[in-house]
């Protein structure tokens, strides 16, 4: 099973300029930023990437009241994604799909607000909602989908800090090459801006982003970034086997080219760029290519002062010079960090390039950092390639976990 | 506060926690489980919500008393009559 070829077959997705992947792309391709003022609770106004996506598409007013954000925002991304892929999920055995679902943190949400409802009956813990503890599993995204889907298959949630969105689809690529599934929802999820201890947390680290402007918020690689919006999303996919998917007649979005999880050991939340350039190197060799393969690179700066410099120095390190095919962008600069959802949003927001051969821009870039200055790097409006046969895809995350997916255009 | 003000009372938590039920036609004499979409936890829910809303509580060996909403007005209405009254 170990040379199966993987393919992705369908996108589901919310992020905060779209809600489907034609409107997603639209607004990357046309300059159009997600990131709105928000009130965050205890910290007054931030800007942030809120998701707008209808829950009452695929929920009853129930499953909300009694599931979690990041389950609906799964449930939305996940019954989006198998429509996409025009799979009928009654025709196939439950037991033999898996869903595989990236979160950066899960939890926090669900307890700041129990924390802050105990407060008005002087922490009394009686008042404490018998609710909290489905809700603040690990597994609470995924076994919503599960529930809401009646899948009978593994669902489980994969924390990976950021990198977390890539390696739901690592995972599942793996899961569908060992046979353990026929079918995988697979990708990540956050609904990081409903709590308030992430906004707080990173502007104690000096890394929250603020702008008067929100639009203007994320700003990776310009010289005036001062840290992360936080913000929501998610983005689920559908991965098949080739050979299933081709005897359904799917439509394929691109082929699992190759990948790499590695660790940098070395701090808590400061990058290694070492260990970076190790990870995208070990990916691009794992699917059989060479750097100036690659044609578009999709950063995960996040507009830290620090991370996009050493992001950039391991992206220079790989790609050099010598890669005058290779683009590279960032996503973030429109929609902010979507944590858990960052690396397979990110992803999806770049797929439509196979077709189109249009490398989305990073846009609020009025003036470029000198060591951000990386060949390549498409600024501000969106740049026509001569060909986009590879999309490497970095997530990096917390406790130095690092993530590089690749996929390739599908060639029969 | 009479047994069908406390049925009413019962009822606005339930219009709360299944907010797609249609509620206009509960018979009162039938288990509440048999003709609405109703779990074990939600059943915790109104026990919640009439000790955070009323300050009632409900103990656990009693739980059965709230099946219908004629044994809630049987169960809860003399509880609702003992609270202290509000300054």
């Amino acid at each position: 099973m170990k040379s199966s070829r993987i393919v992705i077959t369908g996108v589901g997705l919310t992020a905060p300029n779209g809600n489907t992947l034609a409107e997603f792309r639209g607004n990357l391709l046309g300059g159009i930023p997600g990131v709105e003022m928000m009130d965050v609770r205890y910290m007054g106004r931030w800007p942030a990437g809120i998701c707008h996506y209808d829950p009452l598409k695929y929920q009853k007013k129930k499953e909300l009241r009694v599931g979690t954000r990041a389950g609906s925002i799964s449930i939305y991304c996940a019954r989006e994604a198998v429509a996409d892929a025009a799979i009928n999920l009654d025709a196939m055995p439950k037991d033999r799909i898996g869903i595989y679902i990236g979160a950066t943190e899960h939890g926090n949400v669900e307890t700041e607000n129990e924390i802050y409802a105990i407060s008005k009956f002087n922490y009394d813990t009686k008042f404490w909602s018998h609710y909290h503890n489905p809700r603040t599993v690990a597994n609470n995204p995924s076994g919503e989908v599960s529930l809401h889907l009646g899948i009978t298959g593994p669902a489980y949630t994969i924390g990976a800090a950021c990198a977390a969105g890539n390696l739901g689809l690592i995972h599942a690529a793996q899961m569908l090459r060992l046979g353990e599934v026929d079918l995988a929802l697979c990708g990540g999820v956050s609904e990081s801006i409903h709590t308030f201890g992430i906004f707080a947390g990173f502007k104690s680290q000096g890394a929250l982003a603020s702008h008067a402007d929100p639009r203007k918020a994320s700003r990776p690689f310009d010289r005036a970034r001062n840290g992360i919006v936080v913000s929501e999303g998610g983005c689920l996919y559908t991965l098949e086997r080739l050979a299933d998917a081709t005897a359904r007649g799917a439509k394929i979005y691109g082929e699992i080219g190759g990948y790499c999880v590695n660790s940098d050991a070395s701090d808590y939340v400061l990058p290694n760029p070492t260990r970076q350039a190790e990870c995208v190197r070990k990916a691009i060799a794992h699917a059989g290519l060479t750097a100036d393969a690659i044609h578009i690179v999709n950063t995960h700066a996040t507009a830290t002062p620090q991370g996009d410099i050493q992001e950039c120095e391991a992206i220079r390190a790989v790609f050099g010079i010598d890669c005058p095919d290779t683009w590279i962008n960032n996503t973030k600069s429109f929609i902010g960090h979507c944590m858990g959802a960052a690396g397979a949003l990110e992803l999806a927001g770049n797929l439509p390039s196979f077709a189109d051969r249009i490398v989305h821009a990073t846009i609020n870039v009025d003036d470029l950092d000198p060591l951000c200055a990386l060949p390549g790097l498409v600024l501000n409006r969106p740049q026509a390639a001569a060909r986009v046969d590879a999309i490497l895809n970095n997530s990096f995350g917390m406790l130095g976990i690092n993530s590089t997916l690749i996929v390739k255009r599908f060639v029969a | 506060m009479t047994k069908d003000e406390c049925k009413k009372v019962v009822l606005d938590i339930i219009a709360d926690i299944a907010p797609d039920e249609d509620l206009s036609n509960v018979k009162p004499e039938v288990r509440l489980r048999e003709q609405l979409q109703l779990d074990s936890m939600d059943f915790l829910d109104i026990v919640m919500e009439l000790r955070k809303r009323y300050g009632i509580e409900v103990p656990e060996a009693d739980y059965p008393q709230l099946a219908s909403l004629d044994s809630c007005g049987e169960y809860l209405t003399p509880k609702f009559n003992a609270l202290p009254a509000k300054p």
